[in-house]
């Protein structure tokens, strides 16, 4: 369900972006570098993310999707390049994009020697808000966070998924126009994560804008109306989940296991697009069964068989050659 | 911007709430107990030092130096602390909290502290006779500069270092020799010529002279603006170090 | 009972690979090496400033037995004493909590078939060579600043062991009773507490009576009485008390740690 809502609402956004439109985008980069050393994390990207838009950045590890993340949160500096936030030069004017930005790093900074509502009041008193607007806004946010029953516990006793629930609704205590989550879900177990994507979809329906890394293709699916895909510092393609799909995949992919080791390539030829993976087969195709069929036909026995729909992990193999996990 | 500085100075207040019981021991007991067992104990075999019994002598010392080490001894793991193992000071950048707020805030506490234990053991000072000029009140005057000159460097050394091993070598080479030749227990003449210039090179020295010539109603060692000015070179020079160590780490 | 306990339990070999866990992480740190350097510096430079610079201002002491001698001569044996405490329970208490609590190091040894007990002896007896390797170094300071003889000197190392190994075992007891750093606090100022009044910087005979006699239950005070009385050659039959005192101490101590260390770890 959540799939579809997200889908309709990135081609409504998809409708709203492009040249015409009139709002400047919240994050605008051109030729973005950013170097350690000799190292080239950053490699000369651009990018624009729009208001309202829930923007990913999907890759391996390294790909240097959190480099990217740290110069937009102005906690880094380009090397070269120009980049704006909030229409603001980062170099310059840091502190005053940084109070309009809420920030969800990968590790969870919250500090282990408050409890959980005193992480949420002092980082609003870090904003400037009052004492009493500080109290309320924490309420609020327990109750998004949904802790209001560990409000006065330690932060080390919580759950990874309450962990980054807290961060990330600390992450809210000021209003933010722009949410940075860097690889929000990374080491949750699966329920933990679908109730923090299920807590970002309500973000995102309330008209925030999010920017997130991930290199888990279901989560780039679930939550992101446009994305971009990393590998070494570059943009290597650039759209919604469904027209990367549409435009680097087939509808369906069929997994083949074989019991031996021997390269079924060749018997395979002209079904459709052919992967051989270190463990398995891909083979892409319109329809799925179809193939599955000619298959057998053929005369191959695969130990087992599996036609999926086609995802974001085949959009990646296909641009690097690599996946994406591992 | 004094908004910010406000809030991190409320956030380490609002730590010190669950740790003030331990640090009354550390912070107030001990130096009096100290007081006791040196300005009583070995003091009745002294007899007088610059005209004055053995513990009116040392007590300023002992004020100074209880300072010196509070400053020091707070500005290191918790400083460290805040960017190794909590990440405080990461979450405070992520917010619009700027460099020097997180310096500023954090001296301020630090300043707290140190008044804290310092107008205490004034008081016990006090009830022992030990205060014998109207000057005394200058005295956590001097506490807080001793505390600035002390804390600012060690706080830029904390954040300057990646593991707290160094600390053990920062209280045995720098904190306790200062604490124990300084002054604080008997006159710097008495050292030999050649380290004599490390006591004076240490900022506790100073602080050291300028409270015992406000207790006892004398005048220091050197003038009282060349004291206040040694100490002040160490605080600007610190908050300068501390405010580029924070960068440093904060950057990337 | 608890001579049949250790050795029902106890391995040599098994009890050196504790040992020699210790002194692989010594080798691998350089600032390790400074900071165990460094701790030997502590009671040398105290000697320094209390004995001798304070020392300067107090001049000659009338001992309880009448004899008269040089401040330092009377404040060192105590430093040294406090050196071997406060080695032994640094090692002990401190270094041994964190390895508990924190870097899981016993969790890691205990899944091999070394038992609590020996990790409980492994730990003191790293804590005895390091700590004797100061005591044994302030001591040639003391007979170089001729604070002492050789003779006594070498009379007076065994002494350090005793504190040493006394000191150990009550303190690796009470790291097993800790719940979190801020006993430490509390530790710590009993530490400084003990240094203060322990017949340390004055004779005990000065303090008040009642205070004489609390002081006389505590562990440092007899610590200090032997160390100091065989360092200045004033030999008595109290003495033997001090020791008895410490002996109970350590095996006290060592037994309470045992029994919860095996509690804590073998659920």
């Amino acid at each position: 369900m959540a799939v579809a809502v997200a889908v309709v609402r990135g081609s409504v956004v998809g409708l709203c972006y492009g040249p015409g439109v009139s709002e400047q985008p919240l994050v605008r980069a051109r030729g973005l570098v950013k170097r350690f050393g000799d190292f080239v994390a950053v490699d000369g990207i651009d990018l624009e993310v729009a208001r309202g838009e829930a923007f990913g950045f999907l890759g391996p590890n390294g790909a240097g999707k959190s480099s990217t993340m740290r110069m937009i949160g102005c906690v880094s500096m380009p090397t070269s390049g120009e980049l704006r936030v909030l229409g603001m030069d980062p170099v310059r004017e840091g502190p005053r994009i940084r109070a309009r930005l809420g920030v969800c790093p990968q590790l969870d900074n919250l500090d282990p020697d408050l409890n959980v509502r005193e992480n949420l009041t002092t980082y609003a008193r870090y904003f400037g808000l009052s004492r009493a607007r500080a109290r309320a806004r924490a309420e609020e946010l327990l109750e998004f966070a949904q802790l209001q029953d560990r409000a006065a516990s330690r932060v080390e006793p919580l759950s990874g998924g309450m962990k980054r629930r807290l961060t990330i609704a600390r992450a809210m205590v000021n209003e933010p126009d722009l949410v940075l989550l860097d690889e929000p879900t990374t080491g949750l177990d699966p329920q933990a994560r679908h109730l923090l994507w299920e807590r970002l979809f309500r973000l995102k329906q309330g008209g925030t804008t999010l920017v997130l890394t991930t290199h888990y293709m279901d989560e780039a699916e679930q939550l992101c109306d446009r994305l971009v895909v990393m590998d070494g510092g570059r943009i290597v393609a650039e759209g919604s989940p469904r027209s990367l799909i549409e435009t680097y995949s087939t509808p369906e992919v069929v997994e083949l296991r074989f019991a031996d080791e021997a390269d079924h390539s060749g018997k395979l030829a002209g079904i459709g697009r052919v992967d051989p993976l270190p463990d398995r087969v891909l083979l892409y195709a319109d329809d799925g069964d179809a193939a599955v069929a000619e298959v057998h036909r053929r005369g191959l026995a695969p130990s087992s068989v599996l036609v999926r729909r086609s995802s974001l992990e085949d959009v990646f193999l296909q641009l690097t050659g690599r996946t994406l996990v591992d | 911007m004094v908004r910010p500085v406000v809030a991190v100075l409320e956030r380490h207040l609002l730590l010190y709430r669950r740790l003030w019981r331990a640090s009354v021991f550390s912070a107030v007991v001990l130096p009096v107990l100290f007081l006791v067992s040196i300005g009583v104990g070995v003091g009745r075999h002294v007899g007088e030092v610059g005209g004055v019994g053995y513990l009116a002598w040392i007590a300023p010392g002992v004020m100074a130096s209880t300072a010196f080490q509070v400053a020091v001894g707070e500005s290191t793991y918790t400083v460290l602390g805040g960017f190794k193992w909590g990440r405080g000071y990461h979450a405070m950048r992520a917010a619009p909290v700027e460099v020097r707020d997180m310096v500023a805030g954090w001296l301020l506490y630090v300043l707290f502290r140190v008044e804290v234990a310092v107008v205490v053991f004034l008081g016990v000072t006090g009830a022992f006779g030990a205060l014998r000029s109207p000057w005394a009140v200058a005295a956590p005057v001097v506490a807080a500069l001793v505390a600035l000159a002390a804390a600012a460097p060690v706080t830029a050394f904390a954040a300057s270092i990646d593991h707290d091993s160094y600390f053990a070598l920062l209280f045995r080479f720098v904190m306790i020799p200062s604490t124990l030749f300084a002054g604080v227990f008997f006159p710097v003449e008495q050292l030999p010529q050649v380290v004599r210039p490390l006591a004076y090179a240490s900022p506790l020295w100073h602080g050291v002279e300028l409270s015992r010539a406000a207790t006892l109603g004398v005048a220091p060692p050197w003038p009282v603006w060349a004291h206040v000015g040694c100490l002040l070179v160490f605080f600007v020079a610190g908050v300068v170090w501390a405010v580029a160590a924070f960068g440093k780490r904060l950057q990337d | 009972m608890v001579s049949a306990m250790l050795a029902a339990r106890l391995s040599p070999s098994r009890v050196g690979a504790v040992v020699g866990r210790n002194v692989g992480a010594l080798r691998s740190g350089p600032s390790y090496w400074l900071v165990l350097v460094s701790g030997f510096f502590e009671p040398v430079l105290y000697l320094l400033s209390i004995g001798v610079g304070v020392g300067a201002l107090v001049g000659d002491l009338r001992l309880p037995g009448g004899r008269v001698v040089e401040y330092a001569v009377f404040v060192a044996p105590a430093m040294l004493a406090v050196s071997a405490m406060s080695g032994a329970l640094a090692e002990t208490t401190f270094n041994l909590f964190f390895k508990m609590r924190y870097a899981k190091t016993f969790e890691a040894v205990l899944a091999t078939p070394v038992r609590p007990l020996e990790i409980a002896v492994g730990e003191l007896v790293w804590a005895m060579v390091r700590g004797s390797l100061y005591t044994a170094a302030f001591l040639v300071v003391m007979v170089a600043l001729g604070l002492t003889r050789v003779g006594w000197a070498l009379a007076a190392f065994p002494a350090t062991l005793l504190v040493g190994l006394a000191f150990g075992g009550a303190g690796m007891a009470v790291s097993t009773l800790m719940r979190g750093w801020q006993d430490f606090d509390l530790l710590s100022t009993g530490q400084f507490a003990l240094f203060l009044f322990s017949g340390t910087f004055s004779p005990v005979g000065e303090y008040p009576p009642m205070v004489e006699v609390l002081v006389g239950l505590t562990p440092l005070y007899h610590a200090v009485e032997l160390v100091r009385g065989l360092a200045i050659g004033e030999l008595g039959w109290g003495l033997l008390g001090d020791v008895a005192y410490l002996l109970v101490m350590t095996v006290a101590g060592l037994a309470f740690a045992a029994r919860r260390i095996h509690r804590t770890l073998c659920v």
